[in-house]
C-alpha cells in the first residue's frame, strides 16, 4: 500500500505507522529466512562434495559394474572379446538352473550356510564366554584362539589336508586315530560326499572362528559388571542370567556376526579350493562362487553370460536371507 | 532390621608387585544400625565407604570381622540369601526390559515355597511401583526415562522382595540439583513408610546430614565419628570431621593457648577455661562470627557476596589456613565495602579447638569476650 492509499482508506497516522513496521518485519522475516535457506543449501552442499569421492569410487567399480552384470545376465551369448550378443531373454537363467553343477554348488552352499553360520557362532559364544569368566592366561588364550585369523586360508588347507587326505603313503592323521578306536578309515578328500562335506564345514567354522570369537570377548567385556551384580544379588541363576541379560545385552553385535557370516558363507569359495584344488566341479565340492569362476575363467570357461547370471541370483539370495536376518532382528536385537 | 558389623575388615592385595602391601579399605569397622533407620556413610572418595556397602550386601567377603542382620550371621551367606536390596550408583536397569520387567525380575527368580503366582507378582509389582510413583511408566523402557525416574525404578525393583536392609550406593549422583532435593526427600518417605533398616552412602554432607538418623563419618577406611547429623556437626571429632560438614567449609586457623585465652595471630579472640597453653588449630563454622565494630577478632575485608537470605563476607587473615575465611552474616547487617578491617566477635559454641598433632578435639568452657576487653588487650 502507497502512503497516499492508506489515507484514501482514512487510516490514523499511528495505524499507518505500525502497518509500515509490520510490513518491515515481515520483510525482514522472509529476508532472513532466504539467508538461512542459502546457509542450509550450501552446508548442504559441502556434505555431497565430501561425499563425492567415495561415491565416485563406489559407482564406478561397485553400482556400474552390477548394472553391467544385470545386463549381460540377460543378453544370450555375450563374447566379451568382441562385445556381441545374440539375442535377449531368460535363456541364461533357465541354462545355469538346469544345470546340474549350477544345482549341485548351490546345494553345497546352502548346506555350509546352514551348518557353519549356527555351529560356529555358537562355539564362538561358548568359547568367549568360557574366555571372559576365566582370569588367568586369558591373554594368553585370546591370543592362541586369534591365531587362525592371522594365518594364510592355503596354509591352513595345506595343515588340513595333512590331517585328512589320505595318500599312498598314509592315511592321515584323523584316519589314523580313528582306525585306533576301531573305526573304518575314510578319504575325506576324494572320498564320499558327506565326508568331503564335514572336512568342508570343518575348515570354514575353523577358519571363521577367531574373528568371531574376537568381536564377541569385546561385547562381552562391555556388558557392566553392574548388571551382574544387580542380578547376582537378585539370586539369578547362572543360565537365566546368561539367557535374560548377558544375551540381549551381546545381541547386536551377535546379529552383527551372523548376518555378516550368512553372507560370508554364501560367497564362500577360496576355503573350498584349499582343501579340494581348482576342479571343484569334479570333486562334487562346488560353491556358486566357485560356478562363476568356472564359467569365465575355469576350463569350461568363456560364457560370461552365465556367470552373470550365477552371480545375480546369487546376489539375489543373499538379498532375501540379509532381508529376513533384519526383519527378525527388529524384535530380538536391543540396540 | 538391626544390621550390627563386629570389627569388619577389608584388605585388597596390593596391585604393585614389588610392594606387597595390601590396600585396607575398610579397617575394623564395629557399628550397631538400629532397626528402621536410615544411615548414611559419608566420606571423601575412597575412603571404604562403598566397600562397606559391598560388603553388607555380600558382593565383597570380608578378610575379618562379621556382619549380623538381627541375630542371624550372614558373613558367610551370598548376597541373594541375604534379603537385601541394593541399588546402584548408576541404577543398573536392564536396558531392553521395561519398567514392569525390570521390576518383576527379582520376583521371577523365587523358587521352591516362595515362589509366587502370576497375579501375586503382578500385584507386588503394581504395589512397588506405587511407592515409588512410577505406576504410569510401566511400560517404557529405561532409556525413555528421565534420571530421576530410573532411581525410583531402581529402588522400587531393590523393594519388590521387601527386603530386611536397603542399600542405596550413591543414590543421588546422577540427578541434577533441584532433583536431587526432590528424590532425597522421596527417599526419605519411602524408608519412613516401609519401615526398612536402610544404608545409604555418599560423598555429599549435606545430602547425608539432611535425611539421615545417624551419619557414620569415614576417612581412609577408618570410621571417623558416627551420630546423629547434628551432633556429629555441632561437635565433630577431629579436624577432618569438622572440615568435612558444612558448606562452606569451616575455617581454621592457627591459635595460641596462653593463660586461660585463646589467641589467633595476636588477636586475643577468647576467654576459655579447661585447656592448657599449647598451639592449637582453630576451626570456626562460618555462622559463628558476629559482625562487631570493636570485636576482638581483626580480619582483612575482600568482598561480600550477597546471597539473598544473608551475605557471606570474605575476607583474609596472616593466621587462616584456608585462602579466605568466610563469615555467613545476616543480610541486614550492612559491610561498608570502602573498610579495610572488619571485627568480629565469635559464637564460643561455633568454635572448636583441636590438638596440633593428633587433630583430635579439645574440649573447653568458654565466655565470649565483650568488645571492651579485645580492645584492651
Amino acid at each position: 500500500m502507497k502512503q497516499d492509499e492508506r489515507k484514501q482508506k482514512g487510516m490514523k497516522p499511528d495505524e499507518i505507522n505500525q502497518d509500515v513496521r509490520m510490513r518491515d518485519e515481515i520483510r525482514q522475516d522472509t529476508v532472513k529466512q532466504d539467508t538461512r535457506k542459502k546457509i542450509r543449501n550450501y552446508s548442504e552442499l559441502k556434505g555431497w562434495l565430501y561425499l563425492l569421492p567415495a561415491m565416485l569410487f563406489l559407482g564406478v567399480f561397485m553400482v556400474y559394474p552390477l548394472i553391467d552384470v544385470f545386463i549381460y545376465s540377460f543378453e544370450e551369448g555375450y563374447n566379451s572379446a568382441s562385445q556381441t550378443y545374440f539375442g535377449v531373454g531368460l535363456y541364461n537363467y533357465s541354462y545355469v538352473l538346469h544345470d546340474p553343477y549350477f544345482l549341485q554348488a548351490l546345494k553345497n552352499t546352502f548346506l555350509l550356510v546352514i551348518i557353519t553360520v549356527p555351529l560356529s557362532t555358537g562355539i564362538a559364544l561358548l568359547i568367549s564366554v568360557g574366555l571372559s569368566s576365566i582370569k588367568p592366561l586369558r591373554n594368553l588364550f585370546q591370543t592362541i584362539f586369534f591365531l587362525p585369523y592371522v594365518t594364510n586360508t592355503l596354509a591352513v588347507g595345506l595343515v588340513f589336508m595333512i590331517l585328512f587326505k589320505k595318500t599312498a603313503y598314509s592315511d592321515g592323521l584323523v584316519n589314523l586315530l580313528i582306525t585306533w578306536f576301531g573305526g573304518e578309515s575314510v578319504d575325506f578328500i576324494d572320498g564320499p560326499y558327506w565326508a568331503k562335506m564335514f572336512v568342508l564345514c570343518f575348515y570354514t567354522i575353523w577358519v571363521v572362528l577367531p574373528f568371531k570369537i574376537l568381536i564377541l570377548t569385546s561385547a562381552l567385556s562391555s556388558v557392566k559388571q553392574d548388571y551382574y551384580n544387580a542380578a547376582r544379588v537378585d539370586g539369578t541363576s547362572k543360565l537365566r542370567t546368561f539367557l535374560r541379560i548377558t544375551l540381549p545385552m551381546i545381541s547386536p553385535m551377535l546379529f552383527y556376526l551372523i548376518i555378516t557370516g550368512f553372507i560370508g558363507a554364501f560367497k564362500a569359495y577360496s576355503d573350498a579350493v584349499a582343501l579340494f584344488g581348482t576342479n571343484l566341479n569334479a570333486a562334487e565340492m562346488n560353491t556358486i562362487v566357485g560356478y562363476v569362476y568356472d564359467m569365465l575363467y575355469g576350463d569350461s570357461g568363456g560364457y560370461p553370460s552365465y556367470a552373470s547370471a550365477a552371480a545375480i541370483i546369487l546376489f539375489a539370495v543373499v538379498l532375501t536371507i540379509t532381508c529376513i536376518n533384519l526383519l527378525i532382528s527388529k524384535k530380538n536385537v536391543h540396540y | 532390621m538391626k544390621v550390627i558389623l563386629q570389627n569388619l575388615t577389608k584388605k585388597f592385595p596390593g596391585r604393585d608387585r614389588k610392594k606387597q602391601e595390601d590396600v585396607i579399605a575398610v579397617n575394623d569397622f564395629t557399628f550397631e544400625i538400629p532397626d528402621g533407620k536410615l544411615i548414611g556413610l559419608l566420606g571423601p572418595s575412597g575412603c571404604g565407604k562403598s566397600t562397606t556397602l559391598n560388603l553388607i550386601s555380600g558382593l565383597l567377603k570380608p578378610t575379618s570381622g562379621r556382619i549380623f542382620f538381627g541375630e542371624d550371621d550372614v558373613t558367610d551367606l551370598p548376597p541373594e540369601n541375604r534379603g537385601i536390596g541394593l541399588v546402584f550408583q548408576n541404577y543398573a536397569l536392564y536396558p531392553h526390559l521395561t519398567v514392569r520387567q525390570n521390576i518383576l525380575f527379582p520376583l521371577q527368580n523365587l523358587k521352591g515355597k516362595d515362589k509366587l503366582s502370576k497375579a501375586q507378582m503382578a500385584e507386588k509389582v503394581q504395589e512397588a511401583a506405587r511407592l515409588v510413583q512410577i505406576d504410569e511408566l510401566m511400560d517404557r523402557k529405561p532409556g525413555e526415562l528421565s534420571g530421576g525416574q530410573q532411581q525410583r525404578v531402581a529402588i522400587a525393583r531393590a523393594l519388590v522382595k521387601m527386603p530386611r536392609v536397603l542399600l542405596l550406593d550413591e543414590p543421588l549422583s546422577n540427578l541434577d540439583a533441584r532433583l536431587r532435593l526432590q528424590t532425597r526427600e522421596e527417599i526419605r518417605r519411602i524408608q519412613r513408610e516401609t519401615q526398612i533398616t536402610t544404608i545409604f552412602v555418599t560423598h555429599d554432607q549435606e545430602e547425608a546430614m539432611s535425611i539421615s538418623d545417624m551419619i557414620v563419618v569415614m576417612k581412609a577406611g577408618v570410621v571417623q565419628q558416627i551420630g546423629k547429623p547434628q551432633d556429629v556437626y555441632d561437635g565433630p571429632a577431629n579436624l577432618f570431621v569438622a572440615k568435612f560438614l558444612g558448606t562452606p567449609p569451616i575455617n581454621v586457623f592457627d591459635g595460641t593457648v596462653r593463660d586461660n585465652t585463646l589467641y589467633i595471630g595476636n588477636d586475643a579472640v577468647l576467654h576459655i577455661r579447661g585447656v592448657a597453653d599449647q598451639n592449637v588449630y582453630v576451626g570456626i563454622r562460618p555462622e559463628g562470627f558476629v559482625l562487631q565494630e570493636h570485636g576482638p577478632f581483626g580480619c582483612s575485608l575482600r568482598t561480600v557476596e550477597v546471597m539473598g537470605r544473608d551475605s557471606s563476607v570474605v575476607c583474609t587473615n596472616q593466621a587462616s589456613l584456608n585462602p579466605v575465611i568466610r563469615a555467613i552474616i545476616s543480610a541486614d547487617n550492612k559491610v561498608d565495602l570502602g573498610q579495610k578491617l572488619v571485627r568480629f566477635s565469635l559464637k564460643p559454641a561455633k568454635v572448636f579447638l583441636f590438638h596440633k598433632e593428633t587433630e583430635e578435639r579439645i574440649d573447653f568452657t568458654a565466655d565470649a569476650m565483650t568488645a571492651k576487653e579485645g580492645e584492651s588487650l
